[in-house]
């Protein structure tokens, strides 16, 4: 099963040994996403929190091994926002102040601030929950934080079948190259669309067999859950750690600077 | 350069309106559950998850513009016109989600917001957009692509007015929400020509030879095909 499944896995997850790992996958992403909601209440102008939290997420970042290659790649989806950020403090709303001899606006400064770290601290956050957590394990998790069921199995099916029909974009790139095709401006449009209305019958057509081959198994709308994590109460411990922490930052912070 | 997809990350929007965001979105998701399962019966779940595949890779298709950077297709319009309305906002939902989980591209508490506009803004928008201009329109194969462009185009700007409502509600104050509405929707409604093009390309490419399997074209009795 390993040897096939690392063939065929989509996504970013990276096999280890390591309680965060091996965290059951819905207290993982409760967790996950309780870390980051706390860090999104916390007001950007509190500087001594943000900062701790960078360096949490800095620790997991390092612990959990995650490559430095995927980091990069995640901050690249960023860039319209932080373009957004950059544009704040030009065109925000008065007072002015100088900032490195600039004349730039402070709300604007502040939002600019307040957006990157947190955007970059959720980016993070979700990096280290996908790249240590098992695709099945994810849909598992969300399904048992009451997920709709069907919402779940339309998720499974995505991700069985990413590899098949992006392989299948593959062969089509092929095919016109071979014909000498090359994709250089908007009048290769057509082609590339006709490539893709003939991807969507082919997916369509797929899911009809793929249908008609469940129910020759016997489906009925249901899918069986091949694995039951069971989870222990030193486990719902683990989970509740992140957002304690994340809590305890403010509650420290704030009682130092008084 | 490619250009990346837009979705909103953690902290943009504050957390009571993301979370507030993510309520709705939790509505209307289950609203499209009710409507697939009536729409496809127990063929929900293999069509609509291989339909997500689909918009997912046609994401992932290059469309070079000029000096090159090149586009992506965002896929709300399309989606709901091959497949139908709440099937349509299965798919693009589970590509976004999946997105978020499986490939952390996207926040996780600004889940909500990022369901909001592309998958319930732009593809049941386009989806009713397309509806009304079909009854209007001639009903032949000039028509039905007229109703496709422009339910693709405005798609795209209707999704950037529902990003300035959350940015309105629950962004910072720090900048007047006139430059922001302007300057998204401004932009939007240039990468809409992009989107109406590709969208209206790919659906006539289908129309051509398998009209069956084009949801937006199933009550029309009429001749679509060339």
């Amino acid at each position: 099963m390993g040897e096939i499944q690392s063939h065929i896995s989509v996504g970013i997850y990276e096999h280890r040994h390591n309680w965060f790992h091996e965290l059951p996958s819905h207290i993982k992403i409760a967790s996950v996403f309780s870390f980051v909601l706390v860090v999104v209440l916390t007001p950007g102008y509190f500087f001594q929190a943000h900062l701790s939290y960078a360096l949490i997420v800095i620790s997991l970042l390092i612990w959990n091994k995650v490559p430095l290659g995927l980091i990069r790649k995640r901050l690249i989806i960023e860039i319209p926002f932080v373009l957004f950020a950059f544009f704040l403090p030009i065109f925000g709303t008065d007072p002015r102040i100088d900032f490195f001899g600039l004349r730039l606006s402070e709300p604007g400064l502040w939002a600019g601030w307040n957006i990157l770290i947190k955007a970059t601290i959720g980016v993070m956050m979700s990096l280290i929950l996908s790249s240590t957590t098992p695709q099945r394990e994810l849909l598992v998790g969300l399904e048992k934080l009451k997920f709709p069921k069907l919402l779940v199995q339309i998720m499974s099916f995505m991700i069985r079948y990413t590899v098949v029909v992006t392989e299948e974009l593959k062969r089509m790139a092929i095919a016109r190259e071979s014909r000498c095709f090359e994709a250089k401006g908007p009048k290769q449009w057509g082609v590339l669309a006709r490539s893709g209305g003939a991807l969507f019958i082919r997916s369509y057509e797929r899911g009809e067999r793929v249908h008609m081959a469940m129910l020759s198994r016997g489906y009925t709308g249901q899918l069986p859950l091949t694995t039951r994590q069971i989870s222990s109460r030193q486990d719902y411990i683990n989970g509740t750690l992140l957002p304690l922490v994340a809590v305890a930052v403010i509650l420290i912070w704030s009682v130092f600077l008084k | 350069m490619k250009i990346p997809q837009m979705h909103i990350p953690d902290g943009f929007i504050n957390a009571p309106v993301s979370v507030l965001f993510l309520a709705i979105s939790a509505f209307f998701v289950f609203l499209a559950l009710r409507g697939a399962k009536n729409q496809l019966d127990e063929k929900v779940a293999p069509l609509a998850g291989l339909a997500a595949v689909f918009i997912f890779a046609m994401q992932m298709i290059n469309f070079p513009v000029a000096a090159g950077t090149s586009g992506h297709l965002i896929g709300g319009a399309l989606a709901a016109i091959l497949i139908g309305p709440w099937a349509g906002v299965l798919a693009v939902t589970v590509v976004l989600i999946v997105q978020a989980l499986v490939f952390a591209d996207g926040g996780l508490t600004a889940m909500g917001l990022n369901v909001f506009n592309m998958s319930i803004l732009a593809t049941l928008g386009a989806w009713y957009i397309f509806r009304f201009l079909q009854k209007i329109l001639p009903k032949n194969r000039i028509g039905f692509l007229s109703a496709t462009a422009l339910a693709a185009y405005l798609s795209v700007p209707i999704s950037a007015i529902g990003f300035t409502l959350q940015f309105a509600l629950g962004g910072t104050a720090a900048i007047t929400l006139d430059k922001v509405l302007v300057a998204m929707v401004g932009v939007h409604s240039v990468i809409g020509i992009g989107e109406a093009i590709i969208t209206v390309l790919t659906i006539s490419a289908v129309l051509s030879v398998r009209k069956d399997l084009v949801y937006g074209a199933s009550n029309s009795k009429v001749s679509l095909i060339k």
